[in-house]
């Protein structure tokens, strides 16, 4: 699929999905295009067949039977021309009406798929693609797809359908000129499309311009406390000034064609009308008789068709300028459905493992193998030589080994990058290691279902992060069946509630933008309450390091000691009281466990541990 | 509002009244057309006459011509005024920006001012240039036609005003149930937004409780409900096409009914009768123009106000006349200060009163939110006391050119920012015309030499907008060495080694100590070590100050020192790996 043209996949998609809206609508544009040329080629019958022969009738309104003019034909053709307008109009509509569900339904689908293939895509895509990036594939480039799905092809099906249809019609009236209303319409094509090519440039600068201003807006104005506290105000000011102007300036050039399209259209399609006015009265008057003068079914040009025939011209000019337009704005769409099908193909997570997790009692968990085997979950994890790196040619763990028992509680410590966070997120797989293994309770985690695997597994990030709804919901999302009661249980146990009950609406105050209305520390123990309500066998801790004050910091300690009770725990410690409790310390460094063992053996050797200790790290 | 906004036209002025100008003009040419192309009919090809046809046919060109001539004009001058329009409201609202203190920034969001610079303005810009061209074309094509209606036959043109009649009651029913909905439907697409925000932020969360299916859940849910919306506004909005084509085509019925009546009575000919069919469809789409530009207009209402009163805001902070522009020395006074972010919040800071000496060392330590940034803060005038006083150098900080006083009382903020640029031009904020040996100098001081001499480039190193590629402890040293770079006589760091090893951080000390002595040196801190060894401790609970004295007594007589100072020194933040602020930092390529 990678080869194909992404716009091409999207209308392979959308064909897919809607069939038969699609080719209702293809109908329903057949209709409504020919019924509008009909109303537009009744001009001609209503002067030709009906006024004209009433007028040959020597009228007079006070004279007797059947010597006036007889409005009885009219009447009848008015009412078969309202019900082909009608039918026009229920084809129109319903054709909006069908574009509409395709257009929003295509959206829907679009944007579901999406998310649902971004979830499964694994941590490190994250990392490695801007935020900002991901959330605009769903905000601006899945528009520009509606722009395109809604508006851009079915307006392009319609112009091209009223030009085939009028195009026809002409022929059928008369052939000579029918040519010269093509050269026009060529002609009038070829200007737009000049022009088009001519403000590209002005376009692409206009882009390039407001991505200067834009840009230097969203830094400086972000970062206007240190412009204050600098005095650079006017340094910044005079720099404004300059690329406000170059924006002004190559907007107002871009503008400026863009602005001129419309009445050069418009005017040129006047200048041909006086054309074909000229050309067709010249015909009609001068030279009738010539085959060649004829229309295809043979008959002469006559006023009435004259008439309609002009009429007819502008009906032909007026899509003309559209079509380039329209070709111009799929391009512009490629490049956003260009990132979307980026997004969609990116590989997913790899989940082979068919080892499940599986309940037993009330709180009991047992491992099941496909074979139907059983193996009571007891928490028992071990690393032997695992190697790592974010990318193939860089590792940045090496033949890091430790086996943690049950209930057993490992400290990491070490100095920054030396891949304290790594070992943790590869228990979890968050990543995939290069070299090794890694086993729960004996089964190598690569066997296990990615769902069963993290599910045994609580974790409590270093950076805290909070979802919209209410502060029961946010404790709930670590089991998604527990009672309120149990989501209470798990916030008293961590000792948040106290905090809780003092919010504005207890456990229902509603929390939004990450939590944004409570303090750090506030939300770090909810993080925690959240870990304790799933409660996992085994737990991976990374402590949160400064910017909490020392009170709160004591609170959360609390939280993560009574937390970790029984339970097998993986924990980066920041903090003295954390490592002296700990079963097991490792420290790390470059990616190497250089030194394990507890507390005091650790400081008897007098080695790095001490040296982190005791504060004299160079 | 519109004065505001208005008053921004300046030098663009003369432009913006010629468009309409121009427009009008175009207008009346664009009307005039249809009745000589029925002349050219009537005159011309019924009456089999060339050379009436040549005459009309001319006619009509020649206005053709001016049409275009007017219409190139309309677009240029429309072009030119909305554009300049545009610039000028950026520079308005960014001087004015230029002239925000501290609070004033607080009050818009620095989100909210960037959308108001960019989106807004170009709604403004579009709207202006659409206000200029079209709201004259649209009402003008409408008279205009409407009068050749009438001027043609006038009681033809009764059906006219009845069609307009029906067109422009159900047009607003629709238009104002419709704005309803879109309201509705802007408010579940920030929904929507915010759920994929919160997804790829805090992906790891969601993967670790295994909570994709749930997510999905809550995602398709806020999908169905923009698209039942979306359908509900689009489907109603679809109402516009068929009422239109009936209103257009009853009309048209109409005319060739009584037309006909009328041709044949005499008293209309045919020419005047196809004339009458495109004066039809210009007053219909004239008219639904007209109701797309109301709505659009209404729309950019919003965004004026929004412009207007980032324009209009006096900011809260000017210099004093005669200014002092001197600053004597170092030292600092607080005189029974108070002091509150806006109205409703509470005291950040009550009855201060203190006395820093020039060239002292002074610590400062206290829980979150005890009011250790406000205090420093008011030490350049970033704030405005709300009671009492400040005085820098024996002289109320009031009384100095604002400038002045910043250039001598350094702040290393909490929440720093480098900007884009080399390092060089973000050291030289400090010091515009620095020699690279003095950049140099200050960033051995800040402990920044080392890393940036590792770097292939050098003090030509890039940095990416926000300092992106940096990590949080070289972030900080280099707003430490810009911030050295001025030589102030007052330096403060708010909690600015916060992402710095212990080791380093004691290093910056001590070159302080050494390399600047005569400055003033304030720092605030969350870790005991950092501020320890200062001349004398400052101890913030609860916007008051409880304890101020050196480290010593202050274990003694301060409960609270004690408590912190127990806790981090006996099982407390050990920190034992300098605190991680950030994942490792990894470069891919």
């Amino acid at each position: 699929m990678k080869d194909k043209s992404s716009v091409f996949r999207l209308f392979a998609f959308i064909f897919r999905h809607y069939k038969g809206q699609i080719a209702l609508v293809a109908v329903c544009i057949l209709v409504s295009s020919l019924t509008s040329l009909a109303s537009s080629l009744f001009t001609r019958t209503l002067i030709d067949d009906y006024i004209t022969p009433m007028l040959n009738r020597p009228s007079s309104l006070f004279g007797g039977v059947g010597i006036g003019p007889d409005y009885h034909p009219l009447a009848i053709a008015l009412v078969k021309l309202a019900a082909v307008l009608l039918a026009g109009i229920v084809a129109g509509f319903l054709y909006n009406l069908l574009m509409i569900k395709v257009g929003q339904g295509t959206m829907k689908l679009l944007r579901q798929e999406l998310f649902a293939h971004m979830e499964t895509l694994p941590i490190g895509y994250f990392d490695s693609h801007s935020h900002g990036g991901i959330m605009s594939v769903y905000t601006n480039d899945i528009d520009t797809l509606k722009g395109v799905v809604g508006d851009t092809v079915p307006r392009l099906a319609q112009s091209v359908v009223t030009i085939v249809a009028t195009l026809v019609s002409m022929l059928v009236m008369n052939l000579p000129l029918t040519l010269v209303s093509v050269l026009i319409a060529f002609v009038m094509y070829k200007i737009t499309t000049g022009l088009g090519k001519l403000s590209k440039k002005y376009f692409k600068q206009r882009q390039e311009n407001l991505g200067i201003v834009n840009g230097f807006i969203e830094e400086m104005v972000s970062g206007q406390r240190v412009v204050k506290v600098f005095c650079r105000e006017r340094q910044s000011l005079e720099h404004f000034a300059k690329i406000n102007e170059d924006l002004r300036s190559s907007v107002f050039n871009a503008n400026k064609i863009s602005n001129i399209i419309m009445p050069l259209n418009g005017n040129l399609s006047n200048m041909g009308y006086v054309l074909m006015a000229i050309i067709g009265s010249v015909i009609a008057i001068g030279g009738n008789g010539s085959w060649y003068m004829c229309g295809l079914n043979g008959s002469t040009l006559t006023l009435g068709t004259l008439v309609a025939f002009l009429t007819l011209h502008k009906q032909l000019t007026r899509p003309v300028s559209h079509i380039s337009n329209e070709i111009n704005s799929i391009v512009k769409a490629s490049a956003g459905t260009d990132r979307f099908y980026a997004l969609m193909d990116e590989l997913s997570e790899v989940d082979e493992g068919k080892v499940e997790l599986v309940k037993d009692g009330e709180s009991s968990w047992s491992w099941q193998s496909p074979d139907g085997q059983k193996r009571k979950l007891e928490g028992l994890v071990s690393l032997k030589d695992v190697d790592f790196g974010y990318v193939p040619e860089k590792q940045v763990l090496h033949d890091i080994t430790l086996t943690a028992y049950p209930g057993q509680k490992i400290a990491f410590v070490g100095g920054t990058g030396a891949g304290k966070t790594t070992i943790t997120n590869l228990v979890n797989r968050f990543y995939e290691i290069q070299d090794g293994t890694i086993t729960y309770d004996g089964f190598d985690v690569r066997d296990i279902s990615k769902q069963s695997l993290r599910r045994s597994l609580g974790m409590v990030l270093q950076e805290t992060h909070l979802f919209t709804g209410t502060v029961l919901d946010n404790i709930r999302y670590g089991r998604i069946d527990a009672t309120d009661e149990e989501c209470i249980a798990a916030a008293c146990l961590v000792q948040a509630d106290g905090f809780i009950r003092n919010l504005p609406d207890g456990y229902g105050t509603m929390l939004t933008g990450d939590g944004g209305n409570l303090s750090q520390g506030e939300r770090q123990l909810l993080a925690i309450a959240r870990a304790a309500v799933a409660n996992p066998p085994v737990l991976i801790l990374d402590e949160a390091t400064s910017s909490i004050d020392t009170r709160t910091e004591q609170m959360i300690q609390r939280g993560m000691d009574s937390l970790m009770k029984g339970r097998t725990t993986f924990v980066i410690a920041h903090r003295l009281s954390t490592v002296m409790d700990a079963d097991y310390i490792m420290v790390l460094d470059h990616g190497r466990i250089i030194e394990r063992g507890k507390h005091q053996e650790l400081l008897d050797i007098k080695g790095k541990y001490f040296d982190l200790f005791t504060g004299n790290q160079i | 509002m519109l004065k505001t906004l208005l008053k921004e036209v300046r030098q663009y002025r003369t432009a913006s009244i010629l468009t309409p100008v121009w427009t009008s003009l175009e207008v009346v040419m664009e009307v005039l057309i249809p009745y000589v192309a029925a002349s050219i009919i009537d005159k011309g090809i019924t009456a089999g006459n060339l050379p009436n046809i040549y005459r009309y046919g001319g006619i009509m060109v020649v206005l053709a011509c001016f049409s275009l001539l007017f219409g190139i004009l309309a677009g240029r001058f429309g072009a030119y005024s909305s554009t300049g329009f545009a610039a000028n409201l950026r520079m308005a609202m960014y001087t004015n920006i230029q002239k925000f203190s501290f609070s004033d920034i607080d009050k818009f969001s620095t989100a909210g001012l960037v959308t108001r610079m960019t989106t807004d303005v170009s709604n403004l810009q579009q709207a202006f240039q659409m206000m200029l061209r079209i709201s004259f074309r649209a009402p003008m094509n409408m008279v205009s036609a409407l009068f050749m209606c009438f001027f043609i036959n006038a009681r033809l043109s009764v059906i006219f005003l009845i069609a307009m009649a029906i067109l422009i009651v159900s047009l607003t029913l629709l238009i104002s149930r419709a704005s309803r909905l879109f309201r509705q439907i802007f408010e579940a697409y920030d929904g929507l937004n915010s759920i994929v925000q919160e997804n790829v932020s805090a992906i790891r969360v969601v993967k670790a409780y295994v909570r994709e299916h749930h997510e999905l859940g809550k995602f398709d849910k806020a999908v169905l409900k923009v698209f039942t919306l979306q359908v509900r506004a689009e489907t109603l909005m679809a109402l516009n096409g068929p009422v239109m084509s009936l209103v257009v085509n009853g009309c048209i019925i109409a005319v060739s009914w009584w037309g006909a009546h009328f041709i044949v009575e005499g008293s209309l000919t045919t020419g005047q009768l196809t004339s009458l069919f495109s004066y039809i469809l210009t007053i219909m789409s004239s008219l639904m123009m007209l109701s797309m530009i109301i709505v659009r207009l209404t729309e950019s209402f919003a965004s004026g106000t929004r412009v207007a009163e980032v324009i209009d805001e006096k900011p809260d902070m000017t210099n004093p006349k005669d200014a002092l522009t001197e600053v004597a020395d170092g030292s600092v006074i607080f005189e029974d200060v108070y002091f509150s972010y806006g109205k409703g919040g509470g005291n950040a800071l009550s009855g201060i009163s203190l006395e820093i000496k020039a060239g002292e060392t002074v610590g400062i330590i206290g829980g979150t939110g005890s009011g250790k940034t406000s205090l420093v803060n008011l030490i350049p005038r970033l704030y405005d006391t709300d009671q009492g006083c400040v005085y820098v150098g024996g002289k109320n900080v009031r009384y100095y050119d604002m400038e002045a006083l910043r250039n001598e009382v350094a702040v290393v903020l909490q929440k720093n920012t480098l900007f884009s640029g080399t390092i060089l031009e973000n050291l030289r904020w400090g010091k515009e015309d620095a020699t690279l040996e003095e950049c140099r100098e200050a960033c051995r001081q800040a402990c920044a030499d080392e890393f940036i001499e590792s770097f292939p480039d050098g003090y030509q190193t890039i940095i990416d907008q926000g300092g992106t590629n940096v990590s949080g402890g070289q972030r900080q040293r280099l707003c430490i060495a810009r911030a050295l770079l001025k030589r102030p006589k007052i330096l403060i760091l708010d909690d600015s080694t916060s992402a710095v090893d212990t080791a380093t951080d004691a290093s910056i000390r001590k070159a302080f100590m050494q390399r600047i002595p005569g400055t003033t040196k304030i720092i605030i801190s969350q870790r005991i070590l950092s501020i320890m060894d200062a001349d004398r401790i400052i101890v913030m609970e609860g916007g008051k100050v409880i304890g101020f004295d050196t480290h010593e007594r202050l274990v003694e007589d301060c409960p609270v020192y004690k408590e912190i100072f127990d806790m981090q020194s006996h099982g407390g933040n050990g920190d034992f790996d300098g605190p991680v602020k950030e994942k490792e930092v990894r470069n891919e390529g």
